[in-house]
C-alpha cells in the first residue's frame, strides 16, 4: 500500500520542480534568452488551466453518474477554440493594442474606461470563482482522503480540514512569489506560464495512463471495453436535449469569460500566430483528456463496491487494482490541475481587485497629490499579494462552509454560470458600437441577480440560505417567482433554467439599456476602437493642456514603471520629438502612449484617472469625435495630411530662417572684411608710397636715412606679400589644388618646428608640454600641419591677454583618433563668436591687433586636406582648439 | 486607413485566401450542427425513472455514441489544422494594417 507519508514526499518534490521550472523561465526571460517560453505550443497547454480537478477528478464522476454529458463541458471551448477567426482573433487583437490586463480591464476599457463597471465585474468575478477555488481545495483534499483510506497504517484523519488549509497557504505562496515579482508592462508571467504548461503535460500523461491502464489492463481491450460500457448502467445514450445544447453554450461563454481563461487566453499571450496553432492543438488536448473519462467511470462503477465516490475512480480504480505507482501518478495529474487552477485565478483575480479597486481608493484617499506621492509600484505590488491572500483564503471559507458535500461538477457549474454573464458586454462590446456603459451595467446587475436567486442561493440546499416554503411557493407566496421556476415555467432543469434566464435577461436589459441610453464621447470613442480594431489600431482620444508638466508625468511613471524603463521611454519619445534629454513635450499622442503604456500596470481606468490628475480632464474634442463615424475618414484624412504637411513647411521655414540668418552674417563679416582688408593693403601702400616719394624727391639723405627708409618699404612689401600669400594660399586650398607632400614624422618635432617658428621665446609666452605624450609617429604633409601649429600658438601669441599668458599643448589618443588640443589661460572666445571664428576674413578681437583674419580658416582648409578637424573647444576657461586626425591615414602602424 | 477603393475582383491567390477564412468562420457552425446530431437520436424505451441496472433497451448505444462524438472531434481538429496551415500568415497583417 502506498504510505501516505511517500505521497506527501512526491507531492513536496513534485513542488519543488515546479518552482525550478518557475524560477529557471522567469530567469530566462529575464536575460532575454526565452525564445522557448514563447513557443506556440506553450500557449496552447497554458490553455490547459481550462481542465482543473474538475476535469480531472470531477468528469469520471460526472461520467458515472448522468453519461456523456461530461462531453458538453469540452465541446463549448473545442467549438470557441476552432472558430478563433470570429471571437478570439479579435480579443487577443484588442487585448495587445489596449494593453488590456483583465477581463473587467477590458469591459470598463470598452465601455469608456468606466470604473464603475470594472468594480463590478471584479465583484462578480471574486464571487464567481470563489466556488471554483473551494472546488480545487476539496478535490485535493478528498484525494489525499483516498489515500489515506487505502493505508491502513496512516495516521491522518480522513476528513482533513487542515490538508485544505495547508494547500491553501502553499498556493498562496506560489502565486506571490511568481505572479506578483514585477509590475510588468504588459503583465506577462513567464514562470508561472511555464509552470503551468508542465502541469499541463502531467495530468495529461496522467489521466491517458490511467485510461490505457483501465482498458488495455483491466477492461481487456478495446472491444471489451466497448461492450462494457454498452452493458453498463450507463450505456445507453440517455440525454435531456436542453443540458445538451445548454451546457455546451454554457462552457463556450465561460471559456471566453473565466477570468483565469482570459489570462491566459489574451493577457499572457505573446504572439497572436500563437491562436493558428491552438485553434487545433487545443480540441485535440480537449478530446484527449475526455478520450478515457467513460472506461475509466465504467469500470470503477463495476469494480469498486456501491456507494464508491466516483469522483475518486481516477484515484481508487489504480489503487484497487493494486497499482500503487500509478495511483501516485494520477495523484499528481489532480494536484497539478488543482494547483494550476488556482495560481491563474488568484494572479487574474488579484490584478482585477488591485487595479479596480485598491488603486481608485487609494488614489482617491491620497488626493490630488497621488500619482506624485509615495511607491506607486509598492502599493499595487501590496495590493496583489494581500488580494491573492484573500482570494484563497475565501475559497478555504467556502469550502468551510458548503462541506464539501455537492458533487464536483455541480459547484462548477455554478462559477460558470456566474462568469457567463460577462459574455453579452463582451461580445456586444467588440462587436456592436451601440453597446454602452448603461447597458452593460444593467445587462450584469440584472444576469447576476437572476444567478444568485435561482442558482447561487438554491445551491446551498433548501433551508439553509432560502427556505424550503419559498423554494416551493415563491417569496410573500408569489408563484412565478419561485426561484427554480421563474415566471411560472416549471419542469426544466435547474441550472438550464438558471443560465437561460439570466443569460436572456442579461441580454435583453443589456440591449434595452444599450438603445435607450446615450454614450459619453470617450464611450463611443473606445467603442469604435475595440469594433474597428483591426481598421484602425491607434487612438483617437486626446489630451489638452501640455504646459510643462513633463516632469511631473515622468515622477509618476518612474514609480508605477520603475526609473530604468520609464527613463527610455521619456528619453525615447524625446528623441522621437527631436529634443535631448529626457522631458518630451506633452503632446497629445504622447500621453496617449504613456497611457496606454501605464494602464500595463495598472489598468486602464485607474492609468486614465492618473494622468488626468496630472493633465487635468482629458477632452474629446471635435476632430476626434468626427474620426468615429467612418463616412468622415476621408476628411480626416485629407486635413491630417494637411496637417503634415504645414508642420513640414514650418520646418522648413525654420531652416531658410536659419539659413538667412547665417548668410546675413556672413555678408555683415565680408563687408567688415573688405574694410579691413583695404585698410591692411592700404596701410603698408601709403608709407611705401610716402617713402618711396622721399626717397625720390627728397636730396641730400645720409646713407643712414637712405637705409632706413629703403628697409622700411622691404618691410612693407613683405607684409603685403605675405597678406596676399595667405589669400593665394587658402585659394589653393579650398579648390582643392594643392599637393600634399606627405612624409613620415614624429608629432615632437613638427611641435618643436612650430613653436621655434612662431618665435616664442622672449615673447613672454610659457608654453606647456607633455613630452612623453608626443612621441607619436606620424605620416602626414608635416609641413602643413606644423603651419596649423604656428597659426595656434601664433594666435595664442598675439591674442590671449592673460597677465602671464600660457600655453597648454596637449596630447591624446581618443580610440581612433589623435587629438592635439591648445589651449590658453586668455579670455577665451565669446560663445556667439565662436561659430564663425573659422570663417574666413572673421576677427574677434577689434582690431587692436594686426591681422587679416585668415589663419584660423586656413588652418581649417589644411586640417580637412588631411583628413582631419579642427574645432573649437568651449568651456575649458579660455580660448581651446582641438585638432583631431584620423589615425587611419595620419598615425603610422607602430 | 484602408486602401481608397477595394477591388472588386481578386487575384486567384487572395481569392483562394478569402475562401479559406470563410471556411475558418463556417467550422464552428459545422461543429455545432454535427454535435446537435445527437439531440435527435431516439431515447431508450425505459422510463428516466427506471431502478438502477434495469436493462434499458433501445435507442443508442453509449459506444456507439462516443465513437460519433470524438469522430466528429478528431474531424474539427484535423480540418482546424489543415486550415491553418494553409491560411497565409500575412493574412492578419494585410488585414489589418498599422497593427501595434
Amino acid at each position: 500500500m502506498a504510505s501516505l507519508n511517500v505521497l506527501i514526499v512526491v507531492c513536496l518534490l513534485y513542488v519543488a520542480l515546479l518552482f525550478a521550472v518557475a524560477f529557471i523561465a522567469e530567469r530566462a526571460a529575464l536575460m532575454g534568452q526565452g525564445g522557448w517560453l514563447r513557443s506556440p505550443l506553450v500557449y496552447t497547454l497554458s490553455l490547459s488551466i481550462y481542465c482543473t480537478a474538475w476535469t480531472f477528478y470531477g468528469a469520471v464522476g460526472y461520467a458515472a453518474r448522468s453519461g456523456l454529458e461530461y462531453l458538453t463541458i469540452y465541446l463549448g471551448p473545442t467549438l470557441v477554440m476552432v472558430g478563433w477567426w470570429w471571437g478570439l482573433r479579435k480579443l487577443v487583437r484588442i487585448g495587445r493594442t489596449q494593453r488590456i490586463t483583465s477581463v473587467a480591464d477590458l469591459i470598463s476599457s470598452r465601455y469608456g474606461k468606466s470604473n464603475t463597471l470594472a468594480v463590478f465585474v471584479t465583484a462578480l468575478a471574486v464571487i464567481g470563482t470563489t466556488p471554483y477555488i473551494a472546488l480545487q481545495l476539496q478535490s485535493v483534499t478528498l484525494s489525499f482522503a483516498s489515500f489515506a483510506n487505502a493505508d491502513p497504517s496512516s495516521s491522518v484523519p480522513s476528513d482533513s480540514r487542515s490538508t485544505a488549509l495547508w494547500v491553501a497557504v502553499g498556493l498562496a505562496l506560489f502565486t506571490i512569489l511568481f505572479g506578483t515579482r514585477n509590475l510588468d508592462a504588459n503583465e506577462r508571467h513567464h514562470g508561472v506560464v511555464m509552470a503551468i504548461a508542465v502541469e499541463a503535460v502531467v495530468k495529461l500523461f496522467a489521466l491517458l495512463a490511467v485510461g490505457i491502464f483501465v482498458v488495455w489492463g483491466v477492461g481487456g481491450g478495446i472491444g471489451e471495453t466497448l461492450d462494457r460500457i454498452d452493458a453498463s448502467e450507463i450505456g445507453h445514450w440517455q440525454m435531456n436535449g436542453g443540458r445538451w445544447a445548454g451546457l455546451t453554450m454554457l462552457s463556450a461563454a465561460a471559456f471566453l469569460t473565466l477570468p483565469r481563461m482570459f489570462q491566459v487566453l489574451v493577457v499572457e499571450n505573446e504572439d497572436e500566430d500563437h491562436l493558428r496553432t491552438a485553434s487545433w492543438a487545443f480540441p485535440t488536448y480537449l478530446m484527449l483528456m475526455s478520450l478515457f473519462v467513460v472506461p475509466i467511470a465504467v469500470v470503477g462503477l463495476e469494480v469498486l463496491p456501491a456507494g464508491s465516490n466516483p469522483d475518486q475512480f481516477v484515484l481508487t480504480v489504480p489503487l484497487s487494482q493494486g497499482q500503487d505507482k500509478l495511483a501516485m501518478l494520477s495523484f499528481l495529474g489532480g494536484f497539478s490541475s488543482a494547483t494550476s487552477m488556482v495560481i491563474v485565478a488568484a494572479i487574474a483575480l488579484s490584478t482585477m481587485v488591485s487595479n479596480h479597486v485598491v488603486m481608485p481608493i487609494w488614489l482617491r484617499l491620497t488626493g490630488g497629490g497621488a500619482a506624485m506621492a509615495g511607491d506607486v509600484r509598492n502599493v499595487v505590488l501590496v495590493a496583489r499579494r494581500v488580494s491573492i491572500a484573500v482570494i484563497l483564503v475565501l475559497g478555504y471559507l467556502y469550502y468551510r462552509v458548503s462541506g464539501g458535500g455537492t458533487a464536483l461538477a455541480a459547484i462548477g457549474l455554478i462559477s460558470f454560470a456566474a462568469v457567463a454573464q460577462f459574455l453579452p458586454a463582451l461580445m456586444g462590446g467588440i462587436f456592436w458600437r451601440g453597446a454602452t456603459r448603461v447597458g452593460a451595467l444593467m445587462g450584469l446587475s440584472a444576469g447576476f441577480v437572476i444567478w444568485c436567486y435561482s442558482l447561487l442561493l438554491p445551491s446551498f440546499g433548501e433551508g439553509i440560505l432560502i427556505s424550503e416554503a419559498l423554494m416551493a411557493q415563491g417569496p410573500w407566496g408569489i408563484a412565478w417567482l419561485r426561484p427554480q421556476a421563474l415566471f411560472g415555467i416549471t419542469g426544466m432543469d435547474p441550472l438550464v433554467h438558471a443560465v437561460m434566464w439570466s443569460l436572456l435577461l442579461n441580454s435583453t436589459a443589456f440591449i434595452l439599456g444599450s438603445l435607450s441610453s446615450f454614450p459619453h464621447p470617450l464611450e463611443r470613442l473606445q467603442g469604435a476602437q475595440f469594433v474597428n480594431v483591426f481598421e484602425h489600431s491607434g487612438n483617437p482620444q486626446s489630451w489638452s493642456g501640455g504646459v510643462a508638466q513633463s516632469e511631473d508625468l515622468m515622477i509618476m511613471a518612474q514609480r508605477l514603471m520603475g526609473p530604468a524603463q520609464a527613463q527610455s521611454l521619456f528619453q525615447a519619445e524625446a528623441a522621437r520629438q527631436g529634443l535631448g534629454g529626457y522631458l518630451p513635450e506633452p503632446t497629445p499622442e504622447f500621453l496617449q502612449r504613456l497611457e496606454r503604456e501605464l494602464s500595463g500596470s495598472v489598468g486602464a481606468a485607474t492609468a486614465h484617472a492618473m494622468v488626468s490628475q496630472i493633465m487635468g480632464a482629458a477632452t474629446v474634442s471635435v476632430e476626434d469625435l468626427l474620426a468615429v463615424a467612418d463616412e468622415t475618414a476621408q476628411m480626416m484624412e485629407y486635413s491630417s495630411q494637411l496637417e503634415a504637411k504645414s508642420a513640414e513647411l514650418t520646418r522648413t521655414a525654420g531652416q531658410l530662417r536659419e539659413a538667412n540668418e547665417k548668410l546675413t552674417q556672413l555678408s555683415v563679416q565680408k563687408d567688415a572684411f573688405l574694410s579691413q582688408i583695404s585698410h591692411e593693403l592700404r596701410t603698408p601702400m601709403t608709407s611705401i608710397r610716402a617713402f618711396s616719394e622721399i626717397l625720390r624727391d627728397a636730396r641730400g639723405l645720409s646713407a643712414q636715412e637712405l637705409n632706413k627708409y629703403a628697409s622700411i618699404i622691404h618691410d612693407e612689401a613683405l607684409r603685403l606679400t605675405r597678406l596676399l600669400d595667405d589669400l593665394l594660399d587658402l585659394s589653393v586650398l579650398e579648390s582643392g589644388q594643392v599637393s600634399l607632400n606627405m612624409r613620415d614624422g614624429v608629432l615632437s618635432g613638427v611641435i618643436d618646428h612650430a613653436v621655434a617658428a612662431a618665435g616664442v621665446e622672449g615673447s613672454g609666452l610659457t608654453i606647456r608640454r607633455d613630452r612623453a605624450s608626443e612621441e607619436i609617429a606620424l605620416h602626414t604633409d608635416l609641413d602643413r600641419l606644423a603651419q596649423v601649429f604656428i597659426n595656434l600658438i601664433a594666435n595664442a601669441q598675439k591674442y590671449c591677454d592673460a597677465p602671464v599668458p600660457v600655453l597648454n599643448i596637449e596630447v591624446a589618443r581618443r580610440g581612433n583618433d589623435l587629438v592635439v588640443d591648445f589651449i590658453d589661460n586668455g579670455g577665451g572666445i565669446p560663445s556667439q563668436s565662436q561659430a564663425l571664428v573659422f570663417e574666413k576674413f572673421s576677427r574677434v578681437s577689434d582690431g587692436q591687433v594686426a591681422g587679416a583674419g585668415l589663419g584660423l580658416a586656413i588652418c581649417r582648409e589644411i586640417m580637412m586636406r588631411l583628413g582631419g578637424t579642427i574645432t573649437y573647444l568651449p568651456g575649458q576657461g579660455g580660448a581651446a582648439f582641438r585638432l583631431s586626425l584620423s589615425a587611419r591615414e595620419a598615425l603610422v602602424a607602430q | 486607413m484602408s486602401k481608397a477603393a477595394n477591388a472588386l475582383f481578386l487575384e486567384r491567390r487572395s481569392y483562394r485566401q478569402r475562401r479559406l477564412m470563410d471556411a475558418l468562420r463556417l467550422l464552428p457552425l459545422l461543429g455545432a450542427v454535427l454535435w446537435a446530431v445527437p439531440l435527435l437520436w431516439g431515447q431508450p424505451d425505459a422510463a428516466s425513472g427506471a431502478p438502477e441496472g434495469a436493462a434499458v433497451s433501445g435507442g443508442v448505444p453509449t459506444s456507439r455514441a462516443m465513437l460519433y462524438v470524438f469522430g466528429v472531434w478528431s474531424i474539427l481538429a484535423v480540418l482546424a489544422l489543415f486550415l491553418s496551415l494553409r491560411l497565409d500568415r500575412s493574412v492578419d497583417k494585410t488585414d489589418a494594417p498599422g497593427g501595434n
